[in-house]
């Protein structure tokens, strides 16, 4: 019997694919702007979102979703007004999203502290029918706002005083990258679960630029690892039955070591050509 | 140059004034850092902002951008007020360097055509215009056949053209350069001159911030000697090259315009 005759299998695929495609092309310009553990944090607020839809008995993508994105504009608030302590209240915002999230979810009537479980590490049943259209609006969303304003954010992240003389909005800029990640956080959540989903925006990232050259072929090259790693660990989990997050950041660290490795003769062959 | 700009602050609201900076102040954390500056840049001219370390050289030209806030005076770009300020395509900037190493890859190229991004150009990609801008420029700072590898790759001099030319393709009618020469080895200064030259020439306004002016000296319109940071005004001299020597050393007694300088000594601190 193929995993592709479960509708579960299949709609957790479609999920994966999803994931597996925008949170590198996110990941790219986090990583560039020194961010890399902003979707880390995104995570710790949206378990926040899903407790709070636990306790009220709604359902848990948009209540996850405004979470986020209201922890989004709170870490831009925060980085903004306090360039010196940043980090401290930043790592405050995450405890607190955290803690939250399980008072919430414990408070809530059954065994709903016992499914948070799904939302932290993944799961491969758990993608209802009906998040099918959400995700795959969502990852449609995020496509489009880089189709149309990626290479200002590029501008933003490679220098954000030059954008600025350029007449970029670069705090508008920041505040949509840090949108753009709650986005990825939520559409993540369900298969890669909340505290790993970072992860695939930031592994498959640090894998491509290793053998990179530019921007733009480390976005794609990182996106193209973000969807093998998505969809290798997915099936994997499917037959070792454990949660598909932690195989799939496995797989995702697995291609990065691979990569490590090939790189070595690939930067010794350019400088000698250089 | 059609317009022979006379110099100093006297020349307020003329026209064709591209920066006008009155009474700016700028403190850190209670600090004055620029005291009481007066200063208005005309159509055309090359200016040479001097001073020693700690001086706010930088600071005044981040100020002039809208990238430093001021505890108050009043800056105006191109005739329009800072606040109200919206023809950034009019304006280039070369920093000294880019903010921290970038962990991603970004190559020679990207990083020169990244001048050319705008909100004015989002709904549409880069034109033949724009990569025939940045392949110009790339030429015109030698750095053509090397764009495809990863800037950071570079030496630093190599970076520093790089920067150049990004805001060289931009077409601006204002650079604004900070050390555009520090690092840069002594063939590429004199291209580099060469090519600032011809772009005064053609009536860019250049402003460059720096402590050496080997090479380029003989360019320059005016010069803008900023004072050690205590100072006040902070502007110390304001006037066409030579500079008096002693400006340009810490000095600890204060001096009126009228004063004759000691001695008159070249441009090099």
């Amino acid at each position: 019997m193929s995993l592709l005759d479960f509708d579960f299998m299949r709609r957790a695929l479609i999920a994966a694919s999803l994931v597996g495609l925008i949170a590198p092309l996110i990941g790219v310009f986090l990583v560039q702007r020194r961010l890399a553990l902003l979707g880390d944090g995104m995570g710790h607020v949206a378990l926040t979102g899903v407790g709070l839809a636990f306790l009220l008995g709604t359902a848990p993508v948009p209540t996850a979703m405004v979470a986020a994105v209201i922890g989004a504009f709170l870490i831009e608030f925060i980085r903004y007004r306090s360039r010196t302590a940043g980090d401290v209240a930043l790592a405050l915002l995450f405890y607190g999203g955290i803690a939250g999230g399980v008072l919430f979810a414990s408070l809530a009537p059954g065994k709903a502290s016992s499914s948070l479980n799904a939302y932290l590490f993944g799961s491969l049943s758990t993608v209802a029918e009906g998040d099918i259209w959400a995700l795959v609006l969502l990852a449609l969303g995020v496509v489009a706002v880089i189709a149309v304003l990626g290479r200002e954010l590029f501008a933003v992240s490679l220098d954000p005083d030059f954008a600025a003389v350029q007449g970029i909005k670069v705090r508008a800029m920041s505040t949509l990258m840090a949108i753009l990640a709650a986005v990825v956080v939520v559409v993540g959540m369900r298969v890669v679960g909340l505290l790993l989903v970072s992860a695939i925006m930031i592994v498959p990232v640090a894998g491509a630029q290793q053998v990179t050259r530019s921007f733009r072929a480390t976005a794609a090259l990182a996106m193209v690892l973000g969807l093998v790693a998505s969809l290798a660990g997915l099936v994997a989990s499917f037959y070792v039955e454990v949660p598909p997050g932690p195989t799939i950041v496995l797989v995702a660290l697995l291609s990065f070591a691979v990569l490590a490795v090939i790189a070595v003769p690939i930067r010794r062959r350019r400088r000698d050509t250089a | 140059m059609t317009h022979a700009h006379p110099h100093g602050s006297e020349h307020a609201e003329t026209v064709d004034a591209v920066i006008e900076v009155s009474r700016l102040c700028v403190e850190f954390d209670g600090e004055h850092v620029l005291e009481d500056v007066d200063l208005t840049i005309g159509h055309g001219e090359f200016v040479a902002l001097l001073g020693p370390n700690g001086s706010g050289k930088t600071t005044l030209i981040r100020a002039m951008l809208g990238l430093q806030p001021y505890a108050h005076g009043r800056v105006t770009l191109f005739g329009t007020p800072l606040g109200r300020f919206r023809s950034w395509q009019r304006i280039a900037v070369v920093p000294q360097r880019l903010p921290g190493a970038s962990t991603i890859p970004v190559s020679v190229w990207e990083a020169v055509l990244s001048g050319q991004i705008s909100p004015r150009h989002r709904w549409r990609p880069f034109g033949r215009d724009q990569k025939g801008a940045a392949q110009r420029a790339l030429q015109a700072v030698g750095l053509w056949e090397r764009r495809h590898e990863r800037l950071d790759a570079l030496s630093g001099g190599q970076q520093r053209r790089a920067l150049i030319a990004r805001a060289l393709a931009t077409g601006a009618d204002l650079l604004v350069m900070d050390e555009p020469t520090a690092g840069v080895d002594a063939r590429h200064v004199a291209a580099l001159t060469l090519l600032l030259s011809d772009l005064h020439r053609r009536g860019t306004t250049i402003v460059v911030v720096t402590h050496e002016l080997t090479g380029i000296a003989h360019l320059i319109t005016r010069a803008v000697v900023l004072g050690a940071p205590r100072d006040e005004p902070s502007v110390v001299f304001d006037g066409p090259p030579p500079v008096p020597g002693w400006y340009l050393h810490d000095h600890v007694h204060h001096h009126d315009g009228d004063e004759q300088p000691p001695s008159v000594v070249g441009l090099e601190p």
